[in-house]
């Protein structure tokens, strides 16, 4: 089993020129578990563990391909919580049950090792531990594929969440700030992707003339999209459709921050198996290929982000991926950047300049026609916003779109490319899809 | 209503000593002449460590942008709630910035572009931190 930090599968730098494996490698399959709240502590079944063996063994069978066959498998293994606890902590009872939860491992934390244990994954040559988030996780398959590090290569991203108030354990409930966190905890910022856009939007909306609340009909149309995702957590627990008096009536979180700017957590798990294009079409599905994928860490100049950097890091994230996939703004069909706060992904759009959209357009249109079967299908999938922070619903749909299988979410444009990213302005990653693989 | 108490360490301790003497520091480039705020173990433009030295600086700065505080997960500062979080720029070098409560200034009430100033605020007993106030 390898090691990620020998290996140096990242394309996070300018000026890499086209992606040396683009069209040969394929995402073959996709499975989706169930979609929680939260795991209830006592349903077996429904464990972060179970919920990923599910995953894996849908995308398996969705690309028609053996536990024999698969070679790799990336895992990330750290639950979504990090360091600040909560709600999505480990869970760590005592005793623990019988095998194969008879440590965290398989409840509330998953890795590749577990998963090829349970799953009985004997021919796995690529395992890597320390993996990153989804966004990175593709980038790191599609290239693991292409350099003929494994050939059939399981991506898994289970995201946890137990009872209680999200993240309110751990280092949010410590009265000193350790750290990085001594230069932003005493004043409140607990960190994260919210107080990373916060600021710069409000400059955005100074800047370029706006309100917070024109963010209204990109955040119901998430809530609509999310409703056609026949898997996602609205769609599969009854959640009505959002409305625009929903909306600006909803209590802030960072004022002007709204509760429908945010998220929902859930407990879930989602699968994607990436093979070679030359594998992929003798698989069940049709291929989708991998036209490039890209990574940036761009680094602050201070303690809080603005404006300004923001534009500069999605400007330098847009030109790396349209770069190596060889295309550019007007090429992009399917355009699923992430959403896990509302207010970021007028940076992604107008960085991308999907559909002609420049700086200062995003909110402009918002207001016009962004629904799917319209002519600008903004976030076809739903996004996190949509269907739950599972952070996968864009890869998803993208793959859906592609294929033409996205049933009541399927676009009446043309779907021959896709772009999907989990990220945030500062760190992630994106990849391209194509119907297509030149 | 308490804030979270900083825990120095080898890198910022030279800060907040400082901090606690009621003067603000911030590092210098001396290759780039740049100032840097967090202190970092190296310049993060020439990465050169050595060039890197402390200076106190004038504690005059401007408010960049606001956000208020009614829903954090910060246990301790939940009391506080709503409370301003300000972005202030320093006068002598604009791309460094701060986070400030704006004591004394309401929340809500906050006028971006303010002039402000820097205050030292007692969190623990001997352990200020740097805040900001708007100068009349």
């Amino acid at each position: 089993m390898s090691a990620p930090d020998r290996y140096q599968w990242r394309r996070d730098k300018d000026g890499l020129g086209v992606w040396e494996h683009r069209g040969k490698v394929a995402v073959a399959g996709f499975g989706h578990s169930p979609v929680d709240r939260r795991w209830d502590e006592v349903s077996m079944d429904q464990t972060l563990g179970a919920y990923s063996i599910l995953a894996c063994r849908k995308a398996m069978e969705e690309a028609g391909v053996m536990p024999d066959q698969i070679d790799g498998v990336i895992c990330c293994d750290s639950h979504i919580a990090g360091g600040s606890g909560g709600s999505a902590s480990q869970w760590a009872p005592r005793p623990y049950f019988a095998p194969p939860y008879d440590s965290e491992w398989g409840l509330t934390l998953i890795n590749a090792q577990w998963l090829v244990e349970q799953m009985g994954l004997t021919n796995v040559k690529f395992a890597p531990t320390g993996v990153p988030t989804i966004s990175e996780m593709v980038g790191m398959a599609a290239q693991a594929v292409g350099d003929g590090v494994c050939s059939t290569c399981l991506v898994i991203y289970p995201t946890g969440n137990l009872e209680g108030r999200y993240r309110r354990g751990g280092e949010n409930a410590d009265d000193y700030a350790r750290g990085a966190r001594q230069w932003t905890a005493p004043w409140g910022n607990h960190g994260g992707n919210d107080f990373i856009n916060m600021f710069p939007h409000e400059q955005y909306c100074r800047k370029y003339g706006g309100q917070h609340d024109d963010l209204a009909p990109f955040v119901v149309n998430q809530h609509r999209n999310g409703l056609l995702t026949p898997w996602g957590y609205n769609a599969t627990h009854n959640v009505s459709q959002l409305t625009i008096e929903d909306y600006v009536n909803s209590r802030y979180i960072l004022n002007p921050l709204r509760l429908w700017d945010c998220d929902r957590p859930v407990n879930a798990s989602t699968a994607y198996l990436f093979t070679t294009a030359e594998r992929a079409r003798d698989m069940k599905q049709p291929p989708v290929y991998v036209l490039n994928h890209s990574q940036h860490n761009f680094r602050k100049r201070s303690t809080q982000e603005d404006l300004d950097e923001i534009e500069a890091w999605t400007d330098r994230a847009a030109r790396r991926m349209y770069e190596g996939a060889g295309l550019g703004p007007s090429d992009v069909d399917v355009f699923n950047p992430y959403d896990g706060y509302a207010p970021m992904t007028q940076f992604f759009l107008e960085g991308f300049q999907w559909h002609g959209v420049k700086r200062g357009d995003a909110f402009a249109f918002y207001a016009g026609d962004i629904r799917v079967e319209g002519p600008h299908p903004l976030c076809s999938s739903g996004g996190n916003l949509g269907t739950g922070r599972l952070r996968t619903a864009m890869y998803t749909d993208s793959i859906e779109q592609l294929r033409g299988t996205a049933g009541a979410r399927q676009v009446t444009v043309r779907a021959e490319t896709a772009l999907a990213a989990f990220t945030t302005p500062s760190s992630g990653g994106w990849i391209m899809f194509g119907k297509h693989p030149s | 209503m308490p804030k979270l108490i900083p825990a120095p360490d080898s890198l910022s301790k030279p800060f907040w000593d400082a901090v606690n003497q009621r003067r603000l520091v911030v590092q210098h480039c001396a290759q780039c002449d740049r100032l840097q705020y967090p202190p970092q173990q190296a310049c993060q433009v020439c990465n050169s460590a050595a060039a890197l030295s402390w200076q106190e600086v004038e504690g005059r700065g401007h408010i960049a942008a606001y956000i208020v505080i009614e829903d954090g997960r910060l246990n301790r500062r939940m009391p506080d709630q709503p409370y301003n979080l300000a972005m202030v720029t320093l006068d002598a070098d604009p791309r460094v910035n701060f986070y400030s409560n704006l004591p004394g200034t309401p929340p809500y009430k906050v006028r971006v572009g303010a002039a402000v100033e820097v205050t030292f605020e007692e969190v623990a007993p001997n352990q200020f931190i740097h805040e900001w106030r708007v100068v009349a």
